[in-house]
């Protein structure tokens, strides 16, 4: 019988293999392929044991008993033990924000026996099994102990996981192709695939990753049938493609992503929060989302910090963002102290949807009456330039751009960009709000010690309103990316990642 | 000759060295931060700063240049920051398309604008000459990618002729083509005619701007030498008129040709950037890109060193056909 090939074109090239070294994307979809978790949410956001047969909560909520279930083996072979659980969930904590907060409050990790392990924390905290079952970067991956023990800052030199794939290295051309083998020793759970839990059944032989760099070289490779799935098809070729029968175009991640415009929280005059809600009444989310994706059902308009669709979607404190009112912004920014001051605004032209996002806010700034220098330049640079707290006289910023997925900002801890752990902890643009219960650190702390998802609801909903005074960022918007695949593929699955088992070849 | 080639092989040297330098300094001192890069948008200052000290690109700038120089006198041109790899298995891995690509245009290019430079000469002012100049303006005037999405479509969409994208070996395990390893895994295998389907379009869609370059060359120095007096001495010696273009003015009209044949061999270096994306081509063009847009300074470093000392070797193997060319040039 014929091999059975899937053969994918990526959103990006795979550069590096260990998804703990990395938060890129791409690495963390790699690690899906290769590796397994512990713990893995279903489509709706709930935790599900995946590598687990299970878990026990004592009383007080503070012991947390694991258990490994039958027929669990690294790709050498080897069964995987506690003891590998124990040293990558070590590894994985020391460089994921939810990690260290789980270490944080952990107490001990100690093995029980070959298939289970205890958590003991110092303190209740109600987000231990969203931790270890995060879906996005960096992933709680399962490696084996003597890979898992390397420092969290290099990259490991071989890829063993024990998950549905198995990386073939001798095939890996970087920059061009990456090909995964079935592993014929996974054992898949029983429960149909649901996000990244369930059973992970795979029905093909051999999952090439193909990166094309070009978008229409890449759409003709899939209407020829050289491809067959595309991950994050350019939102402009989409229109060339839909007439296809033989194309199928498909949202397959729900959740979709969330555009960020990050102001400098140490330089004027974005250190006064009147000037960053200046920003919230500047921004009319509808102008970024026809500049950027277009057409109208890859998009909406959200006010939500924690994303639209959500357990913790709220408008609370919104009323600014949702009313466009560029008169008030020009009284905000005058009253947070702008004086004419050239400000800053770093353009990566090199990545599409940025480089709009930032055409568009820098007319808006004029339109409010500020000067604005808009500095091109490449994501590279911009990503060493945002670490720069030097002031603007010296070579400092005022505003960047990015996005986040869905996926990364539904939950308080996730969501880097709201915090207001000031320069020591919080995100490159270094909101401060740290005192007091009632501040965006206070609210954070307060949700991650909370395990009620009612009252975590509520004390979500008072950091939106925290969030909307601060202004740690302002959201310009919520789109989705579509797929395209070849209508012969049946079983995608819909998830804020892309997995590549259950699809079947026909 | 022996002590000319040595003494530009030796003068190469001073080259590299400066060449090294420069590009060394000049990609340490642009902004960018590959440990940033590499860190992700979630990391923490700290993290990012972590990962520099792994990488050992905190460390003084000249400390840093001495150790690179170092390895590069034991022929270690270094690793991959990002993939681990050494950057002499990624060129490795990546040099035989760029190389099969290089060579199969300028061949294509050398085959149709000879030909069609001493027609347009020799037939000067007639409606042949004007389409074969009109032809040399298209060829530099349209770019590459629209004349690469034009092939795709008719040829490749439309019939079905060629397949879009992609490149295969001509090296195959058994069978007809060169003994060597195929790394293709996907549905068709490696050999010569997956390898002439998949690189005729890149060679045609690169290799005519390089037919209209040398075709207005061929055409301006043969239209001169056939002006010479030895020319219409052959004619009055009643030589056909091919034998007289082809062995009289086509020789002697040659050594230009073969200049800017030369130069065409090492921009090729340069074009096959686009074709290889166009037609995603994993060769040295998207691997220099993609390093430079990831600051990965290992590979940038070692792809530089390599493409100056092409272009070095190219231009000595110019200078030295010359003496093959024409009997009055001696080194």
């Amino acid at each position: 019988m014929a091999e059975k090939v899937l053969r994918v074109a990526p959103h990006a090239d795979l550069k590096n293999l260990d998804p703990i070294w990395t938060t890129a994307y791409i690495t963390r979809n790699h690690g899906y392929m290769v590796y397994d978790t512990l713990i893995a949410m279903d489509g709706d956001l709930n935790p599900q044991p995946q590598m687990l047969e299970g878990w026990d909560v004592s009383d007080d909520g503070l012991t947390y008993t694991f258990t490994l279930r039958d027929g669990l083996k690294w790709h050498d072979g080897a069964p995987v033990t506690s003891v590998d659980c124990i040293a990558s969930i070590m590894r994985w904590s020391k460089r994921d924000g939810m990690g260290q907060k789980l270490a944080d409050f952990t107490k001990s990790l100690s093995r029980i026996d070959d298939k289970s392990f205890k958590l003991v924390l110092n303190k209740p905290y109600g987000l231990v099994l969203a931790s270890l079952g995060k879906i996005s970067s960096n992933v709680p991956f399962m490696m084996p102990v003597r890979l898992a023990m390397m420092d969290a800052f290099e990259a490991v030199p071989e890829i063993v996981g024990s998950g549905p794939f198995i990386f073939d290295k001798d095939a890996w051309v970087p920059g061009s192709k990456v090909v995964y083998r079935k592993n014929t020793a996974y054992v898949p759970r029983s429960e149909p695939a649901s996000y990244a839990a369930g059973g992970k059944r795979v029905h093909v032989d051999t999952v090439e990753w193909i990166y094309i760099p070009d978008a229409a070289t890449t759409m003709n490779a899939l209407v020829a049938g050289e491809i067959d799935f595309w991950e994050s098809p350019a939102v402009d070729l989409v229109p060339s493609m839909e007439g296809n029968p033989d194309i199928t175009i498909k949202v397959i991640d729900p959740l979709g992503t969330q555009g960020w415009l990050r102001p400098n929280h140490l330089n004027p005059p974005f250190d006064n929060p009147k000037a960053r809600q200046a920003l919230t009444h500047m921004v009319n989310q509808e102008d970024y989302l026809r500049s950027i994706i277009g057409d109208e059902k890859f998009w909406s308009t959200c006010p939500a910090y924690f994303m639209c669709g959500t357990p913790l979607d709220t408008d609370v404190g919104s009323e600014a963002l949702v009313k466009q009112d560029l008169e008030k912004a020009r009284a905000l920014l005058k009253e947070g102290g702008y004086n004419g001051e050239t400000l800053i605004l770093m353009d990566p032209t090199d990545i599409p949807v940025l480089h709009g996002a930032s055409l568009v806010t820098a007319q808006m700034l004029r339109d409010i009456g500020a000067k604005v220098e808009v500095q091109a330049m490449d994501w590279s640079t911009l990503t060493s330039r945002r670490a720069e707290r030097k002031s603007i006289a010296d070579g400092g910023w005022n505003i960047f751009h990015t996005y986040s997925t869905g996926a990364d900002v539904s939950s308080p801890i996730a969501n880097i960009g709201i915090s207001g752990g000031c320069v020591e902890k919080a995100w490159f643009g270094w909101p401060c709000d740290r005192d007091g219960p009632d501040s965006l650190e206070g609210l954070r702390d307060a949700f991650s010690e909370e395990a009620d998802p009612a009252k975590q609801k509520a004390i979500a909903t008072k950091l939106q309103a925290r969030a909307y005074e601060v202004v740690p960022y302002v959201n310009y918007g919520q789109w989705f990316q579509p797929t395209a695949f070849r209508s012969t593929l049946k079983g995608v699955l819909i998830s804020p990642v892309p997995f590549f088992w259950n699809i079947e070849l026909n | 000759m022996f002590a000319y080639v040595i003494r530009r092989i030796l003068a190469t040297i001073p080259v590299m060295g400066v060449v090294a330098i420069f590009v060394f300094l000049l990609l340490h001192l642009t902004p960018g931060d590959p440990a940033a890069v590499i860190a992700g948008d979630y990391a923490s200052p700290a993290d990012v700063e972590r990962i520099r000290e792994t990488l050992g690109l905190n460390k003084p700038l000249h400390v840093q240049f001495f150790a690179w120089t170092g390895r590069l006198f034991q022929g270690d041109l270094g690793i991959s920051i990002f993939s681990k790899v050494p950057v002499i298995k990624l060129i490795g891995q990546r040099i035989e398309p760029t190389l099969a690509l290089a060579t199969t245009t300028i061949i294509f290019a050398v085959l149709v604008a000879v030909p069609l430079g001493v027609l347009a000469a020799w037939k000067s002012g007639t409606w042949i000459d004007r389409s074969v100049m009109i032809f040399a303006v298209l060829g530099f005037s349209v770019p590459i990618f629209i004349i690469a999405y034009s092939m795709i479509w008719t040829l490749s969409i439309s019939l079905h002729w060629f397949p879009v994208q992609g490149y295969k070996s001509f090296l195959i395990e058994s069978g007809f083509g060169l003994e060597g390893v195929c790394r293709d895994t996907g549905r068709s295998g490696c050999g010569l005619v997956p390898f002439f389907r998949h690189i005729a379009l890149p060679s045609i869609a690169l290799g005519l701007v390089y037919v209209a370059l040398i075709a207005r060359i061929t055409r301006a120095s043969v239209m001169e030498v056939l002006t010479e007096d030895y020319i219409r001495t052959a004619h009055a010696k009643g030589l056909s008129s091919r034998v007289v273009l082809i062995r009289h003015a086509l020789k002697n009209a040659s050594v230009p040709i073969v200049t800017i044949i030369g130069i065409g061999i090492a921009l090729l270096l340069g074009g096959v950037v686009v074709t290889e994306s166009v037609f995603n081509i994993p060769g040295l063009g998207r691997l220099t890109v993609d390093a430079i847009l990831h600051r990965d300074y290992p590979i940038i470093q070692g792809l530089i060193l390599i493409f100056a000392g092409v272009y070095v070797l190219i231009n000595l193997l110019v200078d030295i056909s010359y003496t093959f060319l024409d009997p009055r040039i001696r080194y």
